[in-house]
């Protein structure tokens, strides 16, 4: 219970702190209606090839926002020393890394959601045909996104060249999450079952959470302290 | 039980060896002056000690547990160099989420039982970065002593206070010390220091110089200390 306080106490610290200085969640959100708006240029919204890559495109938006997002989340700690002051108290580095995770995961299923309704006008695309398989890929996909990147976060936090090294590090390692998400995407998108094959992606984005997040929570006070 | 227990610490950053061997200890309700020049170890010491840093070679013990272990941090209090508090928050805001932090039983309260102790509590809804400087550094304050620490570790706590703030500050860690706590500080204020320490610890390049008791010669020449196991730089 007390690790579930603190880590929901963290988590409700920094959704108030981005609420009041909107610093990440505007450059964030205006970067993915940006993105989605360039690349509706490049693409013919009424050909079939646009459908066919229309998860991997929405994903890339994502993935883009998502790291300007959490560039800043262990980066909000550096002004006035607040990461020494956290690392020093009672607070289990697991508590902090999820709370942390919590905050961003909230924050960026909120651009998600500003961006679904965008990209299906710019693209021509019909979001809405399997709304229950496609906020579950959505929640597990950003879920992987976010734990992966708030750890990279942590450790690329005291780097001079952070905004730089973030996404270097991290794109490499969600390449499976990235993958399953855009492929599952692509087939809710397309109005197609998802059966057979197909749910060894959603294995594989529940695996690849599973398995990052248990990851995650073992390193922090490594990655934190040293 | 020793309140802290420094075992043959040794710290390198690369070869470099920031901290040789440092032994020492400190009893509940001694105030441990940690004196030396710039670079001579200080801050890695506390950082150490608060368990920012693991040491190289060497144990830190606090209240006989390792100094890393959570129950020994929730009786730390800590000033850094930063004020570890967010702009963006209210000071209220602030010591509400340390005190919550900290597992206290009513962080609300305690929150605003610090406000009114720093004089605080007319501003207690302002954001920080409306602060002034001096109530900034009485918010810092606030937020060290907010738990009841029966271990204070004090880094340069006087630079830059103005002397609302200093007095503030002194009269605290007097309040701790007679109520048992200890207090570990580093400082280069050697009248402030001398003024509360009862024991010393001079550091010289990462070397231990001298440790023992404050000395009435301390108190009346602040400069005495250097000058006789002090380094020629």
């Amino acid at each position: 219970m007390k690790f579930l306080r603190q880590m929901l106490t963290i988590a409700a610290k920094d959704l108030r702190s981005e609420l009041r200085t909107k610093e990440a969640l505007n450059a964030s959100l205006s970067f993915a209606l940006v993105i989605l708006l360039l690349f509706s240029f490049a693409f013919d919204p009424t050909s079939d090839m646009t459908r066919e890559i229309s998860g991997g495109l929405l994903w890339l938006v994502f993935a883009f926002a998502g790291v300007l997002l959490l560039n800043r989340s262990f980066a909000r700690e550096l002004p006035n020393d607040c990461l020494d002051a956290l690392i020093a108290s009672p607070l289990p580095g697991a508590a902090l890394l999820l709370g942390k995770v919590l905050a961003n995961y909230v924050l960026l299923l909120g651009i998600e959601c500003v961006c679904l309704p965008v990209f299906g006008i710019f693209y021509n695309v019909r979001w809405t045909l399997q709304p229950a398989w496609l906020a579950l890929v959505l929640l597990l996909g950003t879920w992987g996104m976010t734990v992966v990147g708030t750890v990279f976060s942590a450790l690329t936090v005291n780097m001079r060249l952070r905004e730089l090294m973030l996404p270097m590090l991290v794109y490499p390692v969600l390449i499976p999450c990235l993958m399953a998400s855009m492929r599952l995407t692509t087939l809710i998108l397309a109005g197609q079952p998802i059966t057979g094959d197909e749910l060894a992606w959603f294995k594989m984005l529940i695996g690849f959470d599973v398995i990052f997040t248990a990851l995650a929570v073992a390193l922090i006070d490594t990655v934190l302290v040293g | 039980m020793k309140a802290l227990a420094v075992d043959a610490v040794w710290k390198y950053y690369g070869d470099y060896p920031a901290l040789r061997d440092i032994s020492f200890d400190a009893d509940a309700g001694q105030c441990v002056a940690l004196l030396g020049r710039n670079g001579a170890g200080k801050t890695t010491l506390l950082r150490i000690l608060a368990g920012l840093s693991h040491p190289t070679k060497g144990r830190v013990q606090l209240f006989g547990k390792d100094h890393n272990d959570r129950a020994a941090r929730s009786l730390t209090g800590i000033i850094g160099h930063g004020i570890a508090i967010y702009d963006e928050l209210s000071a209220y805001e602030n010591l509400k989420l340390y005190a919550a932090l900290y597992a206290l039983p009513d962080p609300h309260r305690s929150a605003l039982e610090w406000l009114e102790r720093t004089a605080l509590d007319r501003v207690k809804d302002s954001p920080v970065r409306e602060f002034s400087r001096g109530m900034r550094q009485r918010l810092a304050v606030a937020r060290a002593f907010l738990h009841n620490p029966r271990l204070l570790l004090l880094d340069e706590p006087f630079t830059s206070l103005d002397d609302r703030a200093i007095a503030l500050l002194q009269g605290l860690v007097r309040d701790a010390l007679a109520a048992g706590g200890t207090v570990v500080m580093s400082t280069h204020q050697l009248r402030e220091a001398m003024d509360l320490a009862s024991h010393v610890v001079l550091l010289n390049r990462g070397r231990m110089a001298h440790r023992g008791e404050r000395t009435p010669e301390m108190l009346a020449d602040t400069g005495w200390l250097y000058r006789t196991y002090g380094e020629a730089s």
